[in-house]
Parts: structure tokens; sequence; C-alpha cells
């Protein structure tokens, strides 16, 4: 066992602090998972290389001198498209949940090896005029690029569990979700309500990787890197909930800076892990 | 079917002569990958392909049993071939520890035992890499001196994994073949069901896992000293279980040698790219054969082929019936016509005024039972005797517990208190197989047939469980004898998916009796049936009685209840409200009060 030093405070609070920061991408990115997951049934694994993706687009549009949140007008219905388009062949093929994970394996794959294809396998970094922003509250400093994460995160959160919550169109979609016959039975129109969420949830992968490019260096193998702790986020929270995974993501981030804070930094994966593995054993009915 | 083992090892030996074919090193250690993929994709499938468990932990248990052979080589200095046995031992006692929670969790199926056993796999991941065992940096197994099996040493890792496969693939098919595999993939379709027909779920699923566990560590102890160089990265990560699940999914999850298929042909693949130097091609055309897979054939390339070559199983028409045709004698029958068993006479006949009532044993005595669910209170004390060879009724409005009762009996549900006792033997809190296998048989309300199944597999399933018959071979047997009896002989071979709904309670009905039970609980067997089909299957449970098990029978419909019972009992709100002859209690005014509500004055 390592060591266990007790940091100072204004260290402890500002690794609470970058917790939070990395805690809303894990929140972003399992929002669209979540959703998909929880209302379509559909485990897809391939969101994680679609954010990629979409880093790596924004990343080559700042190269070409474009800001980062300006990417998000190309990126948004760009990734739109391509999530209705691949619900649209899923519906095709009647697809199980657990195909689904195979699935989308095989494209996540097909994906990397485009991006290692079109930008190889060295890291990249996007330089931007956000890059080296920060300011300082007390002892605290306040990276720039990390709060337009939050800061997006919890406004697509909150924008989404209010659209599901009080519009007609999301209280079809859970209705959808518990049973979709009988959803169709009262004139529900799921075909289209289902390809307008899955475009959605790759829309919002879409964000989450804009958010990752602006912070984390970029390399195709990484991919893989973001799976099981955002997987971990998305039980912990429940899913389907558009709020959950925001909570639960800060919640393991936060963990996790604490416990590399405390220990090493090659501990923090045991933290998510083992909150997915209690969480699983004793609540195993908040992710069914 | 018996000279597949001969196949085995016959293939195994003629592949052990291919080193002396003078092939460059090379050629050895692209087979050595080849045949290493073969252990862990068809170990794999041993649990999750069978039993329908996708585990994504598989790389837990190679990297227990990699990281166990390399402590021991380079720790201890043990040698080489003796690390391998204890190298399957720690994965297999991981294993059984890890199944021994999980499996006690009921809901932790498909997906999220997909998610579990990915987690455990990080966490054993992160301890390894926090630990002397890896330390951080790897181990290097360099100076550990490889043993001399084959001329070479590509040579000897290509031996040693040929005998791996071949044991493997030997375990694989014997385990399909059996008892154990028969419940395995009963579980697959139907866990509860499985359980109810006598499959010992839980032990079954860590006996799997053990094997399954056992036989990648041992590809992980040989794979230490292949790669020579050992890290947690490489190891503990989400691509070897996804491989392995690619490898098996492609093959054919549902036949032993199916991920055999799948990891050959993905090996080959992968290195005819790699060796291209077009990695990344490589990489993609892996991801759109996953996708082509999945899509053209969800069922992998195994069953796929079988199906080419045999067409589509055969199935028949609709079947001449076999049974009497029963309304001449429903409701009209004479007291004693239906007892042919000697009844040792009880007769304490309390409250019971019917003329034909069947003055047994009691076989079974329920009493003060109770169960709750979450302060519902289903059952809420109820006494109930079933008396050797008759026909109970059990009555009672929707919600008045006939169902809990059943499941509680059954060992479905637990029961909250009281007790049962069948036969002189308590049941209470016996697991539902060892209550199938003490000779109580249920069917569901809706049947529950195990989908991947064909009719004959799965009475026969029920006969190897709960009855006589040990071997698959003779329970097909037994099981046809069960078909005729219910009339379903022309279907031995359809999928349940083909039948209609009377056919398919009619399954349910051999399935139950295929155990030899001595009681049977049979729930709402006739509901949603026609007339005519009802007709036909009062004939047939009237046969049921008739060759000796005892029935207890819930039911809405009246007009059988009362051709069938000898007694019946009605519940109402989780107590026992009457009980008597069923033309006597159903004219009492407190059970018409229960069925049809108060009468305002």
């Amino acid at each position: 066992m390592p060591g266990f030093t007790l940091p100072s405070a204004s260290l402890l609070a500002q690794s609470i602090l970058s917790g939070i920061f990395v805690g809303a991408l894990y929140g972003l990115m399992g929002l669209g998972l979540s959703l998909s997951w929880g209302l379509l049934r559909l485990i897809n694994l391939a969101h994680f290389a679609f954010a990629f993706l979409a880093a790596y687009v924004s990343y080559q549009l700042a190269v070409a001198g474009i800001d980062p949140l300006l990417s998000l007008v190309v990126v948004v219905p760009a990734f739109f498209a391509i999530g209705a388009g691949l619900h649209w062949v899923m519906a095709r093929f009647a697809v199980t949940p657990f195909n689904s994970l195979l699935l989308t394996f095989g494209l996540m794959g097909v994906i990397e090896a485009g991006i290692q294809g079109v930008w190889t396998a060295d890291f990249r970094k996007l330089e931007s005029v956000y890059s080296h922003m920060k300011f300082k509250v007390g002892v605290l400093y306040v990276p720039i690029p990390e709060l337009i994460t939050l800061v997006l995160a919890v406004g697509f959160s909150f924008g989404v569990w209010a659209v599901l919550r009080y519009t007609d169109l999301g209280k079809a979609l859970r209705a959808a979700a518990e049973d979709a016959p009988i959803a169709a039975a009262f004139g529900i129109d799921q075909k289209r309500n289902a390809l307008l969420l899955a475009g959605t949830c790759t829309a919002l992968a879409g964000i989450a990787g804009v958010c990752l490019a602006l912070s984390f260096t970029l390399a195709p193998a990484q991919i893989y890197a973001w799976v099981g702790v955002v997987f971990a986020a998305v039980m912990l929270g429940g899913l389907g909930r558009a709020l959950a995974p925001l909570i639960a993501g800060t919640l393991i981030g936060v963990s996790e800076a604490v416990t590399m804070a405390v220990t090493a930094p090659s501990w923090a994966p045991i933290v998510s892990f083992t909150l997915l593995i209690f969480v699983l054993l004793l609540r195993p009915g908040r992710a069914a | 079917m018996r000279r597949t083992p001969l196949v085995i090892v016959g293939a195994g030996i003629l592949l052990a002569f291919v080193p002396r074919l003078g092939l460059p090193a090379f050629y050895d250690s692209l087979l050595y990958l080849v045949l290493h993929w073969v252990v862990l994709a068809t170990s794999w499938n041993i649990l999750s392909g069978y039993a329908g468990y996708f585990s994504f932990g598989h790389g837990a248990f190679f990297g227990a049993g990699l990281y166990t052979t390399t402590t021991l080589l380079a720790r201890y200095e043990w040698p080489f071939l003796w690390t391998l046995p204890v190298a399957a031992l720690v994965a297999a006692v991981l294993g059984v520890a890890l199944g021994a929670v999980v499996f006690r969790v009921k809901s932790v199926r498909g997906e999220l035992f997909a998610l579990l056993t990915l987690a455990v796999t990080f966490v054993i991941g992160t301890i390894v890499v926090n630990t002397p065992l890896d330390g951080g940096q790897g181990v290097s197994l360099s100076s550990v001196p490889v043993p001399t099996v084959g001329r070479s040493q590509s040579a000897t890792f290509y031996l040693l994994a040929l005998a791996a496969a071949t044991l493997t693939l030997l375990i694989a098919w014997a385990i399909f073949v059996s008892k154990l595999g028969a419940g395995l993939f009963a579980i697959h379709d139907d866990e509860d069901a499985a359980e109810v027909m006598g499959v010992p779920t839980y032990r079954y699923k860590l006996i799997a896992l053990a094997i399954s566990c056992a036989l990648a560590g041992m590809a992980g102890g040989i794979h230490a000293l292949f790669l020579s160089y050992v890290t947690v990265g490489e190891v503990f990560t989400i691509t070897v279980p996804l491989t392995v699940v690619l490898m098996s999914v492609l093959g054919g999850t549902r036949h032993w040698a199916g991920p055999a298929v799948g990891a050959v042909a993905i090996t080959a693949l992968m290195y005819s790219f790699t060796a291209a130097d077009h990695a990344v091609a490589g990489k993609a055309a892996i991801g759109l054969i996953l996708i082509a897979a999945i899509l053209f054939m969800p069922d992998g390339i195994l069953l796929r082929v079988q199906r080419l070559f045999r067409g589509r199983a055969p199935v028949g028409g609709p079947h001449p019936s076999s049974l009497p045709q029963a309304g001449e004698r429903a409701g009209a029958r004479e007291p004693g016509e239906d007892h042919p068993l000697p009844l040792a006479g009880e007769g304490r006949g309390e409250g019971v005024r019917s003329p034909t009532i069947v003055a047994g044993n009691v076989i079974l005595r329920a009493r003060g039972l109770h169960k709750s669910f979450k302060g519902v209170r289903a059952l809420a004390g109820v006494d109930v005797e079933v008396r050797q060879g008759e026909i109970l009724g059990l009555l009672g409005p929707n919600g008045s517990g006939k169902s809990t009762f059943i499941n509680v009996v059954s060992g479905h549900y637990r029961a909250t208190s009281g007790e049962i006792v069948f036969e002189g033997r308590s049941l209470v809190d016996e697991p539902a197989h060892r209550i199938a296998a003490a000779g109580i048989a249920r069917t569901y309300q809706i049947p529950r047939p195990f989908a991947h199944l064909s009719v004959l597999e799965n009475v026969a399933l029920a006969t190897m469980f709960g009855g006589a018959a040990a071997d698959p071979r003779q329970a097909e047997r037994e099981a046809m004898t069960w078909l005729e009896f219910t009339g379903l002989e022309g279907k031995a071979l359809a999928r349940p998916a083909d039948l209609n709904l009377h056919q398919r309670k009619f399954l349910e009905l051999a399935r139950a009796l295929a155990s030899r039970p001595r009681l049977v609980l049979l729930d709402e067997v006739l509901c949603g049936l026609t007339p005519s089909e009802i007709d036909d299957a009062v004939a047939l449970i009237r046969r049921i009685r008739d060759q000796g098990s005892t029935i207890v029978f819930v039911e809405h419909v009246m007009r059988a209840v009362m051709a069938l019972t000898d007694r019946v009992v009605v519940f109402n709100h989780g107590e026992l409200l009457a009980e008597g002859g069923a033309t006597e209690v159903m004219q009492r005014p407190e059970v018409v009060t229960a069925y049809l509500g108060k009468a305002h004055a």
C-alpha cells in the first residue's frame, strides 16, 4: 500500500475543484450515453468514439483559426445527423441491446482507425485563446477551458431534464421507454422520436468532444480510457435520467481527485469502479 | 456424437507435428496466437455463451493467471510448467469468490453482469499495478528459461497452447453434451423456470465460472512467458474481453466449437493486416466485420452454416389430437372412477361434505403461511392441507394470494413466515430446485418455455433434472412419452415460438409432468383457452391424476373447477375464506360476497 499523505487545505481544495471540473466532463459524456441506454435500450460504445471525432474536428478547425466554441455550430448538426443515421440502421435490423453493444464496439474500432488514419496516433493538443486563461478566487485557480465545460455540462443537463420533464416530447419518450407498443397505441410516433433522441445523444457526444479538446490532449487510443469511468457515472446515477450523470460524474471526479491527492494517481480508478460494483450489487434496480 | 472427442484429440495430435514441417519460427508464433485465442474464447463461452452471462471480466481471470505465473517465476523461481496449475487455480478461486457474491444478486444479469465484471477487471488491475506484483513498470521474464518441450522456443509455446486448446475444446464439448450443459442453456433462456424445474442454477453458474476462469488462467500462465515482459496495461483492459466476445459472437455462442471458429477467423484476419503493414486498415476491417456479423448473422457463423446444410428444422403441421374428446365426460363423472390409486384412508373429512371427497394422507401441509411484499400482505397466515391423490381447487378473486401460494410452495418466493411440510419434510427456505427434486412441479400461468430449445428438449430438460433419466438421450426418450401424453408429439422438433397458446399450455403441463412429480401445482392452465380447448385440458388433467399425481389447481373457469375438483379452498385477501366441496362452498354467502361484492340492501 502507498503512503498516505495529508495534503494542505488549499491543495485539497484545489484538487476538489479539479475533480468537479473533470466530473462535469464525465457527466456531459455520460448524458447522451445514459439517455440512449435508458430510453432507447441501446448501449452505444461508439459514443466515446464520436466524442473523440468531434474533439479532433474542433482541433482541426482550431488549427485553421476557428474558435473551438464556434466549431459547435458545425459539430452539433453534423453529429445529430450521424446519430440519427446510426439509429435508423439499428432499428432497421432490430438490433438487441446486447448486440448494440457489440455493433457499436465495431463502430468504435472503425472510427478509431479513421482518426488514426487522418490525424496519426500522436498526441494532439488544441491551442486556442482559452487555453491558458485562468483566474484566481482566493487561493484557488480556476482555468477557463474547464469552466466552459462545467457551464456547458450543467446547462445541457438541466436543458435535457426540463425537456424530458415538461414537454410532450419528453413525456412521449419516457412513455415509449416504458412500453413502446402501448405508447404507439396511444398515438406516439416512436420511430420519429427515437431518431430525434438518438440524434440528440450523438450531438451531446459531439459537445462533450469539443469540451474534451479544450482541456485534454488527444490520441486515438485514449478513447478507451474514458469508457470505464463514464459507464460508472452513468450506472451510478441510474439510466435515462438527465441530471444523474452530472451528479454521479462529479461525485466520481471529486473522489478520484481526492484519492490522487491523498495517495498516488495510479490508485484513482479504484474509487469509481468500487463504487460501481457496490451500486450494482446493492441497488441493481437503479440500472435496470 | 461420441466421435467428437476423438476428432478433437486426433486433430490435436496431427497439429502437434506442425513444428516438424520446418516452417519459419514465425509461423509457430502465429499459430500459437491462434490457439491462445481459441482457449480464451472457448473458455469464455462456457459460462457466457452457454448460460448467457456475458462476462467482460475475462481479462481479469486471464490476468490473474498471467500474474500468478509471473510472480512465481520472477520471485520464487518455480519451474514454469508447475506454475500453470497454480495459475489456473488462482483464477478459478478468484472467479468463484466473485461469483459467490454476484450470483446471489438476482437482477445482476445481462448488461449489468457485463459491466460489473468489467469494473472488477479495472479494480484488480489497479491493485496489481500498485502492489509489488507489478510495481507499475511491468515485470520482465527474459531471464526465465523456457522449458524444452518442442525443438525451439517458439515450437514449445505452440505445443503448450495446442495442448491447452485441445483440453479446453474437450471440456467445452463435454459440458455441451452433459447435464451441466443442458442446465446452463436452460439458465440462458429463463433462469427462474430452470430453477423451478430442478436445475441448481446457483451451483451450475459457479461451476461454469470456475471452469471458465481456470482455463483462462492457464492461458494467462502460458502467455506470461510467451510475452516475457508483462504489463498491466495490456492485460486488465476492455480489449481482451471485447476481442473474446467478438470471436465468440462471430463464431456462434450456442455451440461448443463456435468461439474457436471465430477465434481462428479473427486472429488470421488481424495477422493478415499487420503482416501487410496495414494495422490501421486492419482495425477498421475488424470493426466492419463485427458490424456486418451482428447485422446479418446475429447467431454466428457456425449456426448459419449448420442451417445451410440442414435446412430448417422440420416443423410438424397441425397434429391429429390424440386426446379423447373430453366433452362427454366433463361434468358427468362418477365418484371413484378417477381414483385408481390405493389410497390409505385417513378419512377425517373436516368441513368436507362433497360426495367426491378423496380421503388420502396429507401430502402437503401449509401452516400459518405468510408472505409480504414490502408491506403488502399477499398471504396472511393460511393453513392448507393437500391430500394424496386429490384434485384440490384453489379459488379466490384476483389478488387473493392464489398465485403467491403456488410461488411460495414451489420455492419461487421465500415465505415470510409459516411452515410448509411435504411428505414429512419441511420445505421452508429450501431453494426451488430442491423442492422440484422433492417431487413438486408447477406450471406458469403465462407459459415460460425455454425459447431456444425445441419442444422435445424443453421436456427432456425437466426429465433430466427432476426425473429419473440421468443422461440426455434417455431423457429425450422419456420426454417423448410425455409429449405423446399431452398430444404434442407432432411438435417435438418445433420451437416454442411456433406453438399456439393452447399447445404452449400443454407444453407447460408436459414439462411439469416429466419430472414425475407427486404433487403438481397448476396455475391457471385454462386461462385464455377456447371452450373446446378447455375440454381437452380437463380430460388431460384428469389423466394426470390417474397416473398418480396429486394436483393443486388454481383456476377461474368454474365449469372446470366443478368438473374436476374433489375439494376446494377459497382465498380472500390472503386469508383462507372457505374450504369444502366445490358446489357447496360456492353457494356460501361469504364466498359469493368475496367474488361479487356485497349486495346493497
